[in-house]
């Protein structure tokens, strides 16, 4: 009940976060954070700014390395390599092959400024996965056909919108293939009537088989495409279960008392 | 109802002023060109006598390669202090550190005289065993190190000090998320390095790199101190004989002019290639600026846009 179920027949793309402690400096922003998401579910992450969610989300493809506890992917740990009874810490190498794995989406999108649309998408499978560059080419013009965007293939990312640069984002993520998708709040820094266009592509890959961790504010959004929904605070993971438990019968109260902050009237309609 | 104003004739606002203005400081330069014209003490028969004498174009082309390979050689060695002095090994960055510490913090004239004399403090130079008398290989100092070796040894490592404090500025100034993104792709080091962040980088690198290499241009002068006989030391030798010293200096001043303009041609090339993505229409070039102009103020299409 408390782990998603996947929404297709996924057989690949199993995350298991245990106890994970994280700190920055004297602050600890992971205090002990354990949760299991299955092959092809959708994990929504909503809490408080500063609670946390971010830096989990970074843990998982180890841009942030944690101070205590493991993540593993499919059964394969994160960042380290199990020896007997010793975890090896991986080569830079190494993690940037388990990275290829997981595709990750910003909030500021971090595309490449001097390289068009296109070529932000072709990149890594020819550098990362050893791909062709035709091969990769035609694979990433589908990949923008498929957010929308093919036309703008050429177009440099300060010429594109702030919802097609996310969408070029997310074509980014998918050209590596990965087993699971992590989305860092992926419409914060858009304007309130370009975060449609792409949510409806996140959207459109709940039903991929691919597993989806996704940090964001949009309420109604989580609701909708979520498997199991995540209210972190304080570092810590307060209440977790499907989005009807957690929106319509929260148990903790601070859980009711975020939800009732930031579910407006909009939601009451 | 609102007046239709459509079919009135729009006149252009007058700047007068403007126009005095451009008066005063079209005298100025018509008075400077006059008297450097008509001043016989410039000596411009002179000056056109030696500007392309086989001596000053011999000196000519050993600045023009002194300059290159100083450039090239401490650009390279910069970019490596650069990427030590950024990175996670306590060793690397206080060696790098050291590195430019030193060579910024002593003038060029002494680095110059002081590899030049290496001979004095160290006679010969070999490569064998530390603490041990094997010697492998061993060659008098001296014959090592020529005026010209000295000469880029010191351009070389001194320009080296500069540059890796350019190019680790232009990678700072590069976003955090960058780096983050390409590793987050699973891009491999060398090529985030080469690929994101540098030409990202370049941005910021090129205008002072640019400063630097027109610096290093006339910089390259101070090794007449080794007797170099590259431009400066040349008409040097020549107005000591002569006695013509400023339509000398006029003819070395020259040269520097030509090679500063070529470059200056270079880095706005350079530079308009680097911002392809910053920003989102690349400036006219001036070619590009020139053809407008005409093709907007022809006869014909001003005809054309007579209504």
């Amino acid at each position: 009940m408390s782990t998603a179920t996947p929404t297709a027949a996924a057989t690949r793309g199993l995350v298991e976060i245990t106890k994970v402690r994280k700190s920055f400096g004297t602050t600890e922003v992971l205090k002990g954070v354990s949760l299991t998401v299955e092959p092809g579910g959708v994990a929504v992450i909503v809490g408080p700014s500063g609670s946390g969610k971010s830096t989990l989300l970074r843990t998982i493809n180890h841009l942030e390395k944690v101070d205590g506890g493991f993540i593993s992917i499919d059964g394969e740990l994160v960042g380290y390599e199990v020896r007997g009874e010793r975890l090896l810490e991986l080569r830079e190498k190494e993690i940037l092959k388990q990275r290829t794995g997981i595709g990750m989406v910003f909030q500021n999108f971090n595309l490449f400024p001097h390289l068009t649309a296109l070529e932000n998408v072709a990149e890594a499978p020819v550098v990362a996965l050893g791909r062709s560059k035709e091969d990769a080419r035609r694979r990433s013009l589908e990949l923008l056909d498929r957010v929308g965007l093919k036309d703008r293939a050429g177009a440099y990312p300060r010429q594109l919108s702030g919802g097609q640069q996310q969408r070029v984002a997310i074509a980014r993520a998918l050209a590596l293939d990965p087993k699971i998708l992590l989305f860092d709040e992926p419409t914060s820094a858009l304007d309130p009537e370009l975060v449609n266009e792409v949510l409806d592509v996140i959207r459109e890959l709940t039903t991929s088989g691919t597993t989806l961790i996704i940090v964001t504010h949009e309420m109604g959004f989580a609701r909708d495409v979520a498997d199991i929904v995540v209210f972190m605070d304080e570092g810590q993971i307060v209440e977790q279960g499907s989005p009807e438990h957690i929106f319509t019968n929260p148990q903790e109260p601070r859980t009711r008392s975020f939800l009732s902050k930031v579910l407006e009237p909009a939601f009451n309609i | 109802m609102a007046t239709d104003y459509s079919a009135y004739r729009v006149v252009a606002a007058k700047h007068p002023w403007r126009w005095v203005g451009t008066a005063v400081v079209a005298l100025g330069v018509l008075a400077v060109a006059w008297s450097l014209a008509t001043n016989p003490r410039w000596e411009w028969g002179v000056v056109a006598q030696w500007f392309t004498a086989q001596s000053v174009i011999n000196g000519l082309l050993e600045t023009l390669k002194l300059t290159a390979i100083s450039g090239i050689l401490g650009f390279v060695l910069g970019f490596v202090l650069a990427l030590m002095r950024l990175s996670a090994s306590p060793l690397l960055v206080s060696v790098s550190w050291t590195f430019s510490w030193i060579f910024r913090s002593t003038p060029l004239l002494v680095q110059m005289l002081l590899w030049y004399n290496l001979g004095y403090l160290y006679e010969k130079i070999s490569l064998g065993l530390p603490f041990t008398d094997v010697r492998f290989f061993e060659v008098q100092t001296t014959t090592l190190i020529s005026q010209f070796a000295a000469a880029v040894l010191g351009l070389t490592l001194n320009q080296a000090a500069y540059s890796a404090e350019i190019i680790r500025g232009g990678i700072l100034s590069v976003d955090q998320g960058q780096l983050e993104a390409a590793a987050a792709l699973g891009i491999p080091a060398w090529r985030r390095s080469t690929r994101i962040i540098l030409p990202q980088a370049m941005r910021a690198i090129l205008p002072t790199a640019f400063n630097e290499i027109i610096g290093l241009v006339k910089g390259t002068s101070i090794v007449y101190v080794l007797a170099y006989s590259e431009l400066f030391y040349t008409v040097q030798v020549i107005y000591n004989r002569t006695q013509q010293v400023l339509p000398l200096l006029l003819v070395a001043t020259l040269w520097y002019v030509v090679i500063t303009s070529v470059l200056s041609v270079f880095q706005y090339y350079i530079e308009r290639h680097y911002s392809k993505g910053a920003v989102r229409n690349l400036p006219l070039t001036p070619l590009q600026k020139a053809r407008k102009f005409f093709a907007t103020h022809s006869v014909a299409t001003q005809a054309r846009n007579v209504r």
